[in-house]
């Protein structure tokens, strides 16, 4: 490992209020001159254009600032962030977090993309539907799936369709009365448990054992009359591949139900192994994460959901078509759950995404994903090498591959540091603050790390550095992790309870009012 | 009450018989073997272990405790000048001690009793204080430490207990306070028995479990699972539930009526108690005229018992004559994660009926969710 000289990070701190705090009465931002009498004449009132029953009867509770502090409030906000190919996002476990391309942001801005609208007529937008339609066909050769949607926003909403879609299938077959239960795991992400729940289904949830996936016994213990599918993830957040995922698959199909692959995170799987094979009836991949487009604040995200064909009549309405010699959009879908989000789905994300594609290339796709296992298999043994309290649960010996849920509890046991607070630090050297895992941790103390293709040696040795430092700092001065930050605009959560009580905490600043009474 | 008074408790001879093979200390004359066999006490120094964790407060913190080795010797060493109350005689202190102890402290007034001892001692706190709120930490320093009650180390009980001393730490748990019988563990079976519920600080990183979530968590898994139970109840009406103790199962018999125990196993029909604290001569009674019936219970203690800790009411019989396929697991989320993967088990002294519950159980989690675990023996 090469010598690594620790950033001296400081970020700016602005102890910003919120905009609402901000609110002087009167105050306003550039008045603009009034219209000329002509054309305030051919406008008329522009309240009639308002139907009556949809005009407010107060005007909004919006905060009152001049536009200079709103810009300077804005700006503080920004410098308050790590933000988005700004710093190390290793930290980031599961969420994929690749350099985006700024070519690609160019190319969505290209006024020909931009100032698209969904509701022109489909021959005066060929180019974009050509995109949806190739980029389908390109998904379709990575996953085997025969048909794919690009309606849904993101991954959980990938995941609702794809309940939603289950719901109708059984529905069509008069079972969905009996057909109640979906099968999943407890390192499966928890949208796979919630979104079918939210669908109408009661979830049955498989524990890992010692391989840390769950046993072939587990899952024919929890088939029955009653099984409407299973939603899975391989590779789990632990990173070790299920190698018995047709045994899984086969056993939910002979119990009549339907087979879902969640891969959200298909990094170490391009051009390797494909939902197809493994027998899923359906599977999704988030564009946000595997194919390089912006995660998170940084952009909208796109959830792309395929399907074999015997569920292709399912999905939402309009699909993107070609007839030889143009691209139209289909609604005449009977069988459809309909509509899923407004018009085609994120174009944008799809402009950005088939540029990523497209780029790499079909025979170094595959490279993408080699690099990926080689980046996190240096990872995970310099820093077992470098820090001895790390333990990487289950499946011991046993080659991760793109991840791995990695365990502090040694360290908290010696120290009293726990992983909450060695992430908190973390942001101090100009890292972003690392990912611990879902809730409840089945893992204790847990820690999850993703050095996608994007990194290089340089940034793995530097992770590895930074959490060395902290290491040895919970042993000579266990207070300043405890206390961490001290260099970054984050803060250290008086009452990490707070959260876990929804009558604690707000998302908005009327709930706020609401919650707290006052203002 | 007195805001900056900690009580502290100490077992001298908690944890003696661990280090020469003898399973507990609860007795006269396997303390006297202890001795003989060279065994030191462990508790006093894990006591001043933890209570050097206190010292960044000593001029805001005051120690009430008990004479000589039950806890002034150790605030002493550990830098303290502690109030002392009440008498010993040295050399020679029981178990009753440890409760008179308890007692006359929390009457003394103190935000925080300490104790070092181990499922022993912990049992004696709870029989003296067992109707009062007095929040309370256990320093881990006997042979057993079944119950909940105990910090992760001692030296993480004096940190929890300096948090919530200062203000920091406000959450408050229930915790279970379990004990194995020693002479019967001595030889070579086990036979515990759920005391109760101690009221401890609760922050996640000190005590014993590896629990990741909160009590706020805890309350919405336990919502969800009593309309699970309620639902049930309703798709089966006539029959009888037999309801076992525990936290998670009081949370579905409070929903059945103002009566019901924590510790006992309770009876409903038609989403209605009719039988507290039924022991198996009642349950076997009741059971003689229901066409059908059904047991529910919950994970009892760390090891992950369903069968024969704390519900041992609920015998072979019992259960042989609601049959193997009508029992209901019920367990919050975080309880069920702190299991990492081992498995649920099962001791009801009836061997045969142990393999036959082995295998694999769903366990109500949640609503609309249920967790598929391994039974083993």
């Amino acid at each position: 490992m090469t010598n690594v000289r620790l950033r001296k990070f400081h970020q700016a701190h602005w102890d910003e209020p919120i905009i609402f705090e901000l609110s002087v009465p009167g105050r306003r931002g550039l008045i603009p001159p009034a219209p000329e009498e002509e054309i305030k004449e051919a406008a008329g009132d522009p309240k009639g254009l308002v139907p009556e029953e949809m005009l407010r009867k107060e005007p909004p509770a919006l905060p009152e600032l001049d536009q200079k502090r709103v810009l300077a409030h804005y700006i503080h906000l920004a410098q308050e962030t790590l933000g988005g190919n700004l710093c190390n996002d290793i930290s980031q476990g599961t969420c994929t977090m690749k350099y985006n391309p700024r070519i690609n942001e160019e190319l969505a801005a290209h006024p020909g993309i931009a100032s698209l609208h969904p509701w022109q007529d489909v021959d005066t937008a060929q180019g974009i539907l050509e995109i949806y339609y190739k980029f389908e066909e390109i998904l379709k050769e990575i996953s085997g799936m025969d048909k794919f949607s690009l309606h849904p926003q993101g991954g959980a909403h990938a995941v609702y369709t794809a309940a939603s879609i289950m719901r109708a299938y059984h529905r069509d077959r008069g079972e969905l009365d009996k057909r109640r239960e979906i099968i999943s795991s407890a390192f499966t992400h928890p949208c796979d448990h919630a979104a079918p729940a939210t669908a109408g289904f009661r979830l049955i949830i498989l524990p890992p054992s010692e391989n840390g996936y769950p046993s072939v016994e587990a899952v024919k213990a929890a088939v029955s009359e009653n099984t409407a599918g299973m939603f899975i993830t391989n590779p789990e957040d632990t990173g070790i591949y299920n190698t018995e995922i047709d045994q899984f698959v086969k056993i939910v199909h002979d119990a009549g139900g339907l087979c879902f692959y969640d891969q959200a995170n298909a990094n170490v799987l391009l051009g390797i192994a494909r939902a197809r094979e493994a027998g899923f009836d359906m599977c999704h991949f988030n564009i946000h994460k595997t194919f390089g487009t912006p995660h998170g604040c940084s952009g909208p995200g796109l959830g792309a959901l395929g399907v074999r064909d015997h569920l292709a009549k399912y999905l939402p309405i309009p699909t993107v078509e070609y007839d030889g010699t143009k691209y139209y959009l289909d609604f005449d879908r009977p069988h459809s759950v309909g509509k899923v989000r407004q018009f085609q789905g994120p174009a944008g994300v799809l402009v950005r995404t088939y540029a990523w594609v497209m780029t790499i290339g079909q025979e170094y796709l595959k490279e993408v994903s080699e690099i990926s296992t080689i980046n996190h298999n240096y990872l995970q043994k310099k820093l077992q090498e470098q820090i001895p309290e790390i333990e990487v649960p289950y499946a011991p010996g046993r080659r991760r591959l793109e991840e791995a849920r990695y365990c502090w509890q040694k360290l908290l046991e010696a120290t009293g540091v726990s992983t909450t607070d060695i992430l908190r630090r973390v942001g101090d050297f100009g890292l972003q603050h690392y990912w611990t895992s879902h809730h409840p941790w089945v893992v204790p103390e847990p820690m999850t790390l993703e050095p996608c293709e994007s990194y290089g040696k340089e940034d793995l040795d530097e992770y590895v550095a930074v959490l060395k430092h902290i290491r040895d700092e919970a042993y000579s001065d266990p207070e300043i992790v405890k206390n961490a930050p001290h260099k970054c605009a984050s803060h250290k959560l008086a009452d990490e309870t707070a959260l876990d009580d929804p009558k604690r905490w707000a998302t908005t600043w009327r709930a706020y009012v609401k919650k707290k009474g006052r203002a | 009450m007195a805001c900056n008074r900690l009580g502290l408790i100490v077992n001298p001879i908690a944890g003696m018989g661990g280090r020469v093979g003898l399973k507990g200390t609860d007795g006269e004359e396997i303390l006297r073997i202890c001795r003989e066999k060279g065994a030191v006490p462990e508790a006093p120094k894990k006591a001043v272990e933890a209570l050097k964790r206190l010292l960044p407060a000593k001029d805001e913190i005051e120690i009430v405790t008990y004479p000589g080795e039950m806890g002034e010797l150790e605030a002493r060493e550990a830098g303290f000048e502690p109030i002392v109350i009440g008498s010993i005689i040295p050399g020679n202190t029981t178990s009753e001690d440890t409760k008179r102890a308890a007692k006359d402290i929390a009457d003394f007034g103190v935000k925080l009793l300490l104790f070092a001892g181990g499922d022993g001692t912990a049992r004696d706190v709870y029989l003296a204080l067992k109707d009062r709120q007095q929040p309370v930490l256990g320093i881990p320093a006997g042979v057993k430490i079944h119950s909940g009650v105990f910090a992760i180390n001692p030296r993480r009980a004096g940190e929890l207990a300096l948090l919530f001393m200062q203000g920091k730490v406000r959450d408050m748990k229930e915790a279970e306070v379990m004990d194995i019988d020693e002479e019967a563990f001595r030889q070579g079976w086990v036979s515990a028995a759920l005391y109760g519920y101690l009221l401890i600080p609760h922050e996640r990183t000190f005590v014993q479990s590896k629990k990741a979530g909160q009590a706020a968590s805890d309350t919405v898994d336990l919502e969800g699972i009593s309309y699970y139970i309620l639902d049930h109840m309703d798709e089966n009406k006539d029959a009888i539930y037999i309801i076992g103790p525990g936290t998670t199962t009081r949370a579905i018999k409070q929903k059945l009526g103002d009566e019901y125990t924590l510790l006992g196993v309770d009876v409903s029909q038609d989403k209605k108690i009719i039988a507290l604290d039924a022991d198996e001569k009642k349950l076997l009674e009741i059971l003689s005229d229901a066409k059908k019936a059904f047991i529910v219970v919950t994970i009892i203690g760390g090891q992950g018992y369903i069968f024969g800790r704390g519900n041992q009411q609920i015998s072979p019989k019992v259960i042989r004559k609601v049959g193997l396929e009508n029992i209901i697991v019920v367990a919050t989320r975080n309880k069920v994660s702190a299991l990492g993967h081992n498995p649920l088990l099962v001791d009801t002294g009836d061997e045969e009926l142990d393999q036959a519950l082995c295998g694999y159980v769903r366990v109500v989690t949640g609503y609309l969710e249920q967790r598929i675990m391994k039974v083993s023996v």
